[in-house]
């Protein structure tokens, strides 16, 4: 049942843009009118190809921000020097078209239906984007199972969904902010490190389940370090976005 | 046919002077993108050689020392990648192939580059001869960088820049064409971008 | 990490160009790499985008498992570095 999203025929299809939300000064959420949309598993992204009027093409993948069940919406983020965010973040606007390909993704994916492990989400930056569709689904799955997130981002206004985070039943979020602290910050500072991870795993003894994603270097700093807890690598799930736009 | 979106150009441009210069297909552009096909190879000065030679016959290498002490110069170009963005004006500074190919005796009429980390390309003799072709150590003043070919790496601006190989160690010489890294997986074996010879059967 | 490997991506990145190749998902789907045996779903290798193609390494030996060059609105697929490659 999970699986229907995913199989069949994945084509290239043209979708509306509906409502934008600026997240953060740099991120936009965008929603859109899929006409043919299969609906999506949690965790799961999809490719955007852009073509200019003179015929150049830019392909690019976004995770899926929403919930299955709600309506499909990207969050991007503008990188300073980006051929791709800068237009997605400022330029696009509601009715405008692109083209899309997905849902994709069968790996870094989570089903609330008969989940039990408890999870463990690590987000660098905006690899907090999939994991926010986690754990909407979560939720709207009226789901039991406990999980913990651990967010770092450079600055408090820097933190994408910052008031929706607090307000996941039974969630503890720990963030830590790695470059600026605003006055009387009561979280973490400074990048990830081993006991910050020791503070949101569960023990392994507990079967948990990590996602893990943000820029390659973080991704994979943050992956090392739940398995020096014991955590079996392939309960480890990660998802690199490249680059150094990160935390 | 692509659906095309409403006030998306990407970033290219095209700027004033170009005219001429821009082979068919491809965009302008200001930066200069780092493309890789695996990790970037670290190979310290003291353990860099280059070395031109035909199996079988005769071989010259040359330590990083001895490279930098023959005759170089400073090199403008236009580059072009056959993923589209061609670059104006780039500085060099290298060594003319014609130096290092001097030193070599050889009845060869092709060449394949080879590099740390295993990348290789090919090309006809003929291409690297005549100021065509250079050993370049050089970027814009600097030393080159490794995400651009440091310590050193070929510079061939009239054909497809793969074929400009980065990390460049040697230059085997051949008697026939053998296909390098990308031309092995569907790339041109010549890749002329003014007749757009990306493709093999292009 | 240096810069350029911090640019690396993962198999995630290449979820829609696998499934166009394939005709279905892959990423959870476990390789096992020709030179050094390692094993691991495709979703873990190493993936480098900004190529003339698209490479697929192995994470433990960098050795390579899959290149896909687009010519000419086809995908030419090289799965030689695979010794062998098991969908669930």
């Amino acid at each position: 049942m999970a699986g229907t999203a995913v199989r069949g025929r994945l084509t290239w299809q043209v979708a509306t843009v509906g409502e934008v939300i600026d997240e953060t000064p740099t991120v936009r959420t965008i929603e859109l009118d899929v006409p043919d949309w299969a609906g999506h598993r949690a965790g799961q992204h999809l490719d955007v190809r852009l073509t200019a009027e003179d015929g150049y093409v830019a392909e690019r993948s976004y995770s899926i921000a929403s919930a299955p069940g709600e309506q499909v919406a990207i969050t991007v983020q503008r990188i300073a020097d980006g051929e791709v965010s800068p237009y997605l973040t400022t330029e696009l606007r509601r009715g405008d078209q692109l083209e899309l390909r997905g849902p994709v993704g069968g790996y870094f994916v989570w089903d609330a239906g008969g989940a039990v492990s408890p999870l463990v989400l690590v987000a660098g930056g905006s690899g907090i984007v999939p994991l926010r569709s986690i754990l909407r689904h979560r939720q709207r799955s009226s789901s039991m199972v406990p999980a913990r997130l651990l967010y770092s981002a450079r600055s408090l206004p820097e933190v994408i969904y910052h008031d929706e985070l607090g307000g996941y039943g039974a969630v503890a979020v720990t963030c830590t902010l790695t470059r600026r602290q605003p006055p009387g910050w009561a979280g973490h500072a400074g990048r990830v490190t081993p006991a910050m991870l020791a503070e949101v795993a569960w023990p392994t003894r507990q079967d948990p389940l990590a996602f893990v994603c943000g820029p390659t270097s973080f991704t994979e700093y943050a992956a090392d370090g739940l398995v020096a807890l014991g955590y079996p690598p392939h309960r480890v799930k990660t998802e690199r976005f490249g680059g150094t736009g990160g935390p | 046919m692509s659906h095309a979106s409403r006030g998306f150009h990407g970033r290219r441009r095209d700027p004033e002077g170009a005219e001429g210069r821009v082979p068919p297909g491809q965009y302008v552009t200001e930066d200069f993108p780092v493309l890789s096909a695996g990790p970037t190879p670290r190979t310290a000065l003291d353990q860099w050689t280059f070395t031109v030679g035909q199996p079988g016959g005769a071989a010259r290498s040359w330590t990083w020392q001895e490279m930098r002490a023959l005759p170089s110069e400073t090199v403008t170009a236009d580059i072009h990648c056959v993923t589209r963005w061609s670059k104006l004006d780039t500085q060099w500074q290298a060594v003319s192939l014609d130096t290092l190919l001097a030193q070599v005796e050889h009845d060869a009429a092709y060449v394949l580059a080879y590099c740390d980390g295993g990348y290789t390309t090919n090309l006809p003799l003929e291409d690297l001869t005549g100021g065509q072709a250079w050993l370049a150590f050089g970027y814009d003043g600097e030393p080159l960088d490794p995400e651009h070919g440091g310590p050193a790496r070929l510079l061939v601006p009239h054909l497809y820049f793969w074929k400009s190989a980065k990390w460049v160690r040697g230059l085997r010489l051949l008697d026939s064409g053998e296909p390098g890294f990308w031309e092995t997986y569907g790339y041109h074996m010549y890749g002329d971008p003014w007749r757009e010879q990306r493709y093999a059967g292009d | 990490m240096d810069a350029l490997d911090a640019r690396a991506l993962d198999g995630n990145a290449i979820a829609g160009l696998l499934h166009e190749v394939f005709g279905t998902e892959m990423t959870p789907a476990i390789g096992t790499c020709a030179s050094c045996g390692a094993t691991g779903p495709l979703a873990e290798c190493v993936v480098y985008l900004r190529a003339p193609g698209t490479v697929v390494r192995c994470r433990r030996c960098t050795g390579l498992l899959i290149v896909i060059v687009r010519v000419r609105e086809m995908n030419c697929v090289d799965l030689r570095g695979l010794a062998a490659l098991a969908t669930g």
